[in-house]
C-alpha cells in the first residue's frame, strides 16, 4: 500500500451552528458533528468506518460527496483539491465519487421506472454515454447487479429490499466512478441478504476495481469487507488499522468496548467471555470534553486524559501489531477469541 | 426453481396486498436460489421470470390508464365530463331551440313533458318562456369555461409557487408564504364580489380573473407542504450526487412526486369555481344576461319556486352533477397516480 492513495481526507471538520432567533439570527455554539478527522483510500481498498450513531459518519459522508460544505480541512481527489470545487469541476469529481444509500425503500424515486432511475447519471454526465447506448447499458448494469435486464421498465415497488439495493448500487456503478462511499448499504435489510448484497458489493469491486467507504455500525459486516477499519467517536477517529489489528488487537478502549459488544453465535463462549459495559452516555458534540473525547466514559482515564488531547498515531510497546490509536495509554487487549 | 411459499416473517404487521406478495415471493425465491456467489446472477434472473413475466412491463402513464379502466367512479364521471364538455363546445348538437327564444304566451312557466326526449319542452319552460332544456345546454359552456380555465390557471401559479417556497426555503419560502397568507385571508366569494363590482362589462373571463387572482392560494399551500416532506427524500440528495441540476430535480423528482395532492384539490376546487361562478350569476354580479348560465337561471327561477320548482330544479341538477363529476374524476386520479396504493 505505498500507492498514491486515490482518495486523502486532511483533518476534515464539520461544524452546524446552532442559532437562535427568528428574524436577526444569532450564532450561540456549534455542533461538532465532524471534527478533524483524515484518512487515506488506496485504489481498490475498503476502508470500513465504524461508530455509534451520531458519531458524525454519515456526515464524513456526506462531506465527501460535497452535500454539505466543509467547514475546515481538505478532501483530495487523486491529488486534486475538490474540497471547495463547484461548477463543472464538481461535476466531474461526481462522475469519480458516487454514492449507495442506506435506506433501498426510499433512495429510489417511486416515480419512475428502474430504466430511468440508472440511466439518469447518463442524463446528467451526457458525455459518458451517447443517447443510442444507454438502453443497452442500463441493461448490462442490471446485469451486472444480478437483477432481470428485461425488467427495466418496472418500478421500484414491484421489488424486494434486496433487489432494490442492487438498483442502487447500479445506478452508483453506471458513471463508472473510481471510489464509492457506502453509507450503511445493508442495514436496512434482511440477515440472509445483507449477505448477498455485501458479496456482490466485493465481487464488483473487483471487476470494476473499486475502491469503498464503508460505513456501518455492524461490526461483523465491516470486518467481512474491509480492508482497514476506523473507529470513530464524536467527531474523531479515534483507532485505525487493519482489519486484522483492530479485531483482533484493540489498543483504544473505546474500540475494545464496542467489540465486547459484538454478539457471538457461540453459547460456550458467550458465557465465557468478558464484557465491557460503559456507564454513561455520548457528551453532546455541542459540548465535547476536554482532551480526550472518550475520557468521560473510559475506566483507564487520568489527569492528562482530560489536559492533553491524545494524537492518533502510533505508540511504541505495542510489538508488531502496532497501528495508530488516539489514546495515551493504549495496550493490547484481546476481545475476540474467534477468527473470523 | 424453488417455488417456496411466502415466509411470514417479511411482513408481520399487515396482511400482503398483491404486490406485496409477490415482493415477498421474490425476496423468499431469492433467498433461497443464491447458495453461491457464482450462480447468482442467472439464478436470481431466473426467479424474476417465473414470477412476474405475466404482467408486462409498462409506463407510469400506461399504468395509471390501465387503473382507471377499471375504476366505476373514474368511467361514470370521465363520461359524464367527455358529454358536458361536448355540449359545452358543440350546444347545437343536442337542440335546435335557441335558448333565448322567448313565448310568454304559449309557454309561460310550461310543465316538464317527460316523453319528449330531446326537445324543447322536455325540461319545461321558465318565467320567461325559455325552453328550460336549451338553456341547459347552452348554459354549460359558461360553467366550463370558468371552471376549467380558472383551475387551469391557480394549479400552474399555486404550483410554482409553493415549489419555489417549498424547496428554496428562508426567505423566499418567507416573502411568498406572507403573500399567500395575505391572498389567503381574503374570502374567495368576497374577494369576487369586490373585483366584478369594479368590472363594467363582466363575461367568462372577468369571471375567470377574479376567482383565479384569489383561488391559488390552498394549491400554494399543499405544494409547499408536499414538496417539504419530498425535498428531503433520499432520492432527492441521491440525485443531488448525481451531479443532477436543481432544475432537473424540481421537475424529475419532486413534482411528480409531489403534485398528487395538487391534482385531487384541483379537480375539487374545479367544482368549487363551477359553482362560485354559478354563485355570483345568482347575485347578480357575475355574468349577465345575455349570456345564458346555470347561475343566471337559478337566479331568475328562485321568483317562480313554488309554481314552477323545475325551472330551479333542471339548472341545478346540471350544476351538481357537473361539481361531483369533477370531484369524483379527482379522487380516482389520484388513486390511480399512486404506485404505492397498487
Amino acid at each position: 500500500m505505498s500507492t498514491e492513495p486515490v482518495l486523502r481526507v486532511e483533518n476534515l471538520v464539520k461544524h452546524f451552528p446552532l442559532t437562535r432567533g427568528v428574524l436577526i439570527q444569532k450564532k450561540i455554539g456549534a455542533v461538532r458533528a465532524v471534527d478533524g478527522v483524515s484518512f487515506d483510500l488506496q485504489p481498490g481498498e475498503t476502508l470500513g468506518l465504524v461508530g455509534e450513531s451520531g458519531c458524525g459518519k454519515s456526515t464524513v459522508a456526506k462531506l465527501l460527496m460535497n452535500l454539505e460544505r466543509v467547514s475546515a480541512g481538505r478532501i483530495v481527489f487523486k491529488g486534486q483539491d475538490i474540497t471547495h470545487a463547484s461548477g463543472s469541476a464538481l461535476k466531474a469529481v461526481r462522475r469519480n465519487i458516487q454514492m449507495v444509500f442506506q435506506d433501498p425503500y426510499t433512495s429510489l424515486n417511486p416515480r419512475m421506472t428502474v430504466g430511468d432511475i440508472i440511466g439518469e447519471p447518463y442524463d446528467i454526465h451526457p458525455e459518458v454515454a451517447p443517447k443510442g447506448d444507454r438502453r443497452k447499458k442500463v441493461q448490462d448494469l442490471l446485469d451486472v447487479v444480478g437483477l432481470n435486464p428485461e425488467h427495466i421498465n418496472r418500478y421500484p415497488h414491484q421489488f424486494s429490499g434486496g433487489q432494490r439495493q442492487r438498483i442502487g448500487i447500479a445506478r452508483g456503478l453506471a458513471l463508472n466512478p473510481e471510489v464509492i462511499i457506502c453509507d450503511e448499504p445493508v442495514s436496512a435489510l434482511d440477515v440472509s441478504v445483507q449477505a448477498q448484497v455485501i458479496n456482490l458489493m466485493e465481487r464488483l469491486q473487483g471487476e470494476f476495481g473499486l475502491s469503498y467507504i464503508f460505513i456501518a455500525h455492524d461490526l461483523s459486516v465491516v470486518r467481512h469487507i474491509s480492508d482497514r477499519v476506523a473507529v470513530m467517536y464524536l467527531g474523531k477517529i479515534v483507532e485505525v488499522g487493519t482489519e486484522d489489528q483492530i479485531y483482533e488487537h484493540p489498543t483504544h478502549p473505546y474500540t475494545q468496548a464496542l467489540l465486547s459488544a459484538v454478539p457471538v453465535p457461540d453459547p460456550e463462549g458467550r458465557e465465557t467471555r468478558e464484557r465491557i459495559i460503559l456507564t454513561g452516555d455520548v457528551p453532546s458534540p455541542a459540548n465535547p470534553p476536554s482532551g480526550c473525547r472518550f475520557r468521560t466514559r473510559c475506566w483507564k482515564a487520568q489527569d492528562i486524559c482530560a489536559k492533553e488531547e491524545p494524537l492518533l498515531e502510533v505508540r511504541a510497546g505495542l510489538g508488531d501489531t502496532a497501528h495508530a490509536s488516539a489514546c495515551h495509554f493504549a495496550e493490547v487487549m484481546e476481545i475476540v477469541h474467534t477468527t473470523n | 426453481m424453488p417455488e417456496t411459499t411466502p415466509t411470514p416473517q417479511h411482513n408481520p404487521e399487515h396482511a400482503p396486498t398483491q404486490v406485496e406478495q409477490r415482493a415477498m415471493d421474490l425476496a423468499t425465491s431469492e433467498a433461497v436460489a443464491i447458495p453461491t456467489q457464482a450462480s447468482s446472477r442467472e439464478e436470481v434472473v431466473a426467479a424474476g421470470d417465473g414470477l412476474l413475466s405475466a404482467e408486462e412491463a409498462r409506463s407510469l402513464a400506461s399504468d395509471a390508464w390501465h387503473e382507471l379502466r377499471r375504476n366505476a367512479f373514474f368511467v361514470v364521471s370521465a363520461i359524464l365530463i367527455v358529454l358536458l364538455i361536448l355540449i359545452a363546445a358543440f350546444p347545437g348538437m343536442f337542440t335546435t331551440t335557441d335558448p333565448r327564444d322567448a313565448n310568454l304566451k304559449d309557454h309561460y312557466l310550461g310543465a316538464p313533458q317527460w316523453s319528449h326526449f330531446f326537445q324543447a319542452d322536455w325540461f319545461g319552460y321558465d318565467g320567461q318562456g325559455h325552453s328550460i332544456y336549451s338553456r341547459v345546454i347552452y348554459g354549460a359552456r359558461a360553467s366550463i369555461i370558468v371552471g376549467i380555465v380558472t383551475t387551469a390557471f391557480v394549479a400552474v401559479l399555486g404550483t410554482l409557487i409553493g415549489m419555489l417556497a417549498g424547496y428554496f426555503g428562508g426567505w423566499i419560502d418567507a416573502v411568498l408564504s406572507r403573500v399567500v397568507d395575505i391572498f389567503f385571508a381574503i374570502p374567495l366569494l368576497l374577494g369576487a364580489l369586490v373585483i366584478m363590482q369594479a368590472i363594467k362589462d363582466r363575461n367568462e373571463w372577468t369571471v375567470v380573473l377574479a376567482l383565479g387572482a384569489l383561488g391559488w392560494t390552498q394549491i400554494a399551500r399543499i405544494m409547499r407542504g408536499s414538496v417539504m416532506q419530498v425535498k428531503n427524500a433520499d432520492y432527492v440528495t441521491a440525485a443531488r450526487a448525481l451531479g443532477a441540476s436543481t432544475w432537473r430535480i424540481l421537475w424529475k423528482h419532486i413534482m411528480p412526486n409531489a403534485i398528487a395532492p395538487v391534482i385531487v384539490v384541483s379537480t375539487i376546487s374545479l367544482g368549487v369555481f363551477i359553482s362560485s361562478e354559478a354563485t355570483l350569476s345568482f347575485l347578480g354580479i357575475g355574468l349577465q344576461e345575455p349570456t345564458v348560465s346555470w347561475g343566471l337561471d337559478i337566479s331568475s327561477a328562485g321568483d317562480v319556486l313554488r309554481d314552477a320548482p323545475h325551472a330551479v330544479f333542471f339548472p341545478s341538477a346540471f350544476l351538481s352533477i357537473t361539481v361531483l363529476s369533477f370531484i369524483m374524476l379527482g379522487d380516482a386520479v389520484r388513486d390511480a397516480l399512486d404506485p404505492k396504493l397498487r
